[in-house]
């Protein structure tokens, strides 16, 4: 029995990691669930946040915004629209774009900019995993 | 024949030309280096993304979805995906001209075609037709899902509103640096994905947790499907834009070249000519003083 699982994240940018890992832990659907090797076959979808995967004893950790998770196979692969290793984030981009989006949040109006809104939302949840999967690295 | 000076002139407006035609045929060859790569890049996305729907469909074959509801067609949506910019050859004109085609073919059914055109070339053609509900210009030179997402979200929107009973697309298919030719597809409704016959043969269906439900799943993945056809049709057309309008500049170099060849000879022939006339004048002159 293999005592490493297969970790891939894809995204449609090309692939962002691909290593044989301990064990992976990921933001589901109906919270966070982690993944061990020989897990049974999954799907499920996966929300904006911190993916972290254990090696050698040491925790890495991965910003991924939403997408979904397949694993078979002792492999699990993530498909998410953006994934950005710990150590690659820009804290004080990301600080900068938390406050545009509260700010932008906090001025539109509920109706007529719908649209906006719910990218402001986007982007503030974007941000926030990206603080929270520093903040984690460190 | 015309003065000296005008051929010079002319020499050097085509020399001029042909400078820009070459620098152009080389930032072409630059962009369709980032746009192929681009395209490799997405590959294994769409890949593993099509292995997923499969092995959802498969399960989930009798449900519902209303964006792979068919309903009968009396509305029809185009998308059409061209460049932004010209100087590419026959490129436009030809995604131009099977969309034209298309148009008039579904109205010859009695269907309504309503258009959306992504790339500014498709919104200038079809400007004055009426039938433009939605365009995106300027839209093909930044490579973010995010732009195909709010494309395919409208498109969506608009098919789930019933005011679309099916969406269409017409891009430039790269099929290599030397062929680019438009093709069609169809965007919604979604068709179910078939399991080919040597994958089900295989024995890999194994039981899948599903988290949520399998529907959920696909309620989730359907327009995440949609995002990622449309962003692929991009990608598609932004190679085959920066192919042809590579060859497009290398054929106008070569064909500067060859002006410049003639425009020479013809230069050469008008000096030899006039010094010929001049020498006639001064043997002349010197046989009448005699």
């Amino acid at each position: 029995m293999a005592t490493q699982i297969q970790l891939e994240v894809v995204t449609p940018k090309g692939a962002v990691i691909s290593e044989q890992v301990d064990m992976v832990t990921a933001p589901g659907y109906a919270g966070v669930f982690g993944i061990l090797a020989n897990h049974a076959p999954l799907l499920s979808t996966i929300k904006v946040g911190s993916l972290v995967y254990k090696k050698d004893g040491r925790d890495d950790v991965m910003m991924i915004s939403g997408g979904f998770c397949e694993v078979s196979n002792n492999k699990v692969t993530f498909l998410v629209e953006s994934a950005e290793r710990g150590t690659d984030i820009d804290i004080d981009r990301a600080l900068r774009a938390k406050e545009r989006a509260e700010k932008r949040l906090a001025e539109a109006t509920a109706q007529q900019e719908k649209i906006d809104r719910a990218r402001a939302e986007a982007a503030l949840q974007r941000a926030l995993a990206r603080l929270k999967a520093a903040g984690q690295q460190a | 024949m015309p003065s000296l000076k005008e051929v010079k002139t002319k020499i050097g407006g085509v020399k001029k030309t042909s400078q820009i035609t070459r620098a152009m045929n080389m930032v072409a060859a630059a962009k369709l280096r980032g746009a192929q790569a681009r395209m490799e890049d997405f590959r294994p996305y769409a890949e593993q993304f099509n292995a997923a729907m499969r092995n959802l469909s498969a399960g989930t074959g009798g449900a519902n979805f209303p964006l792979m509801e068919v309903r009968d067609v009396r509305t029809v949506e185009l998308m059409v995906i061209t460049s932004d910019r010209g100087l590419c050859g026959s490129f436009n004109t030809h995604i131009l001209r099977a969309a034209e085609k298309a148009v008039n073919r579904l109205e010859g059914e009695g269907k309504k075609v309503s258009l959306v055109c992504v790339g500014k070339k498709a919104r200038n053609h079809f400007r004055r037709s009426g039938k433009i509900r939605q365009s995106y210009p300027d839209i093909m030179g930044t490579f973010q899902m995010f732009n195909a997402r709010t494309i395919a979200q409208d498109a969506a929107a608009n098919f789930l509103s019933g005011d679309a009973d099916e969406v269409r697309v017409i891009y430039g298919r790269f099929h290599s640096v030397a062929v680019q030719r438009p093709e069609e597809f169809d965007l919604l409704p979604v068709k179910p994905v078939e399991s080919s016959a040597g994958e089900a043969g295989g024995g890999s269906q194994a039981v899948y947790i599903y988290e949520p439900s399998q529907e959920e799943i696909m309620e989730v993945l359907l327009p995440m499907y949609l995002n990622v056809m449309v962003y692929h049709a991009m990608l598609e057309v932004s190679a085959s834009e920066h192919a042809a309008r590579m060859t497009a500049m290398d054929n106008a170099t070569r064909a500067c070249n060859d002006m410049i060849e003639n425009l020479t000879l013809v230069y050469n022939k008008t000096r030899q000519a006039g010094i010929t006339g001049e020498l006639m004048d001064i043997v002349g002159g010197a046989e009448a003083l005699k």
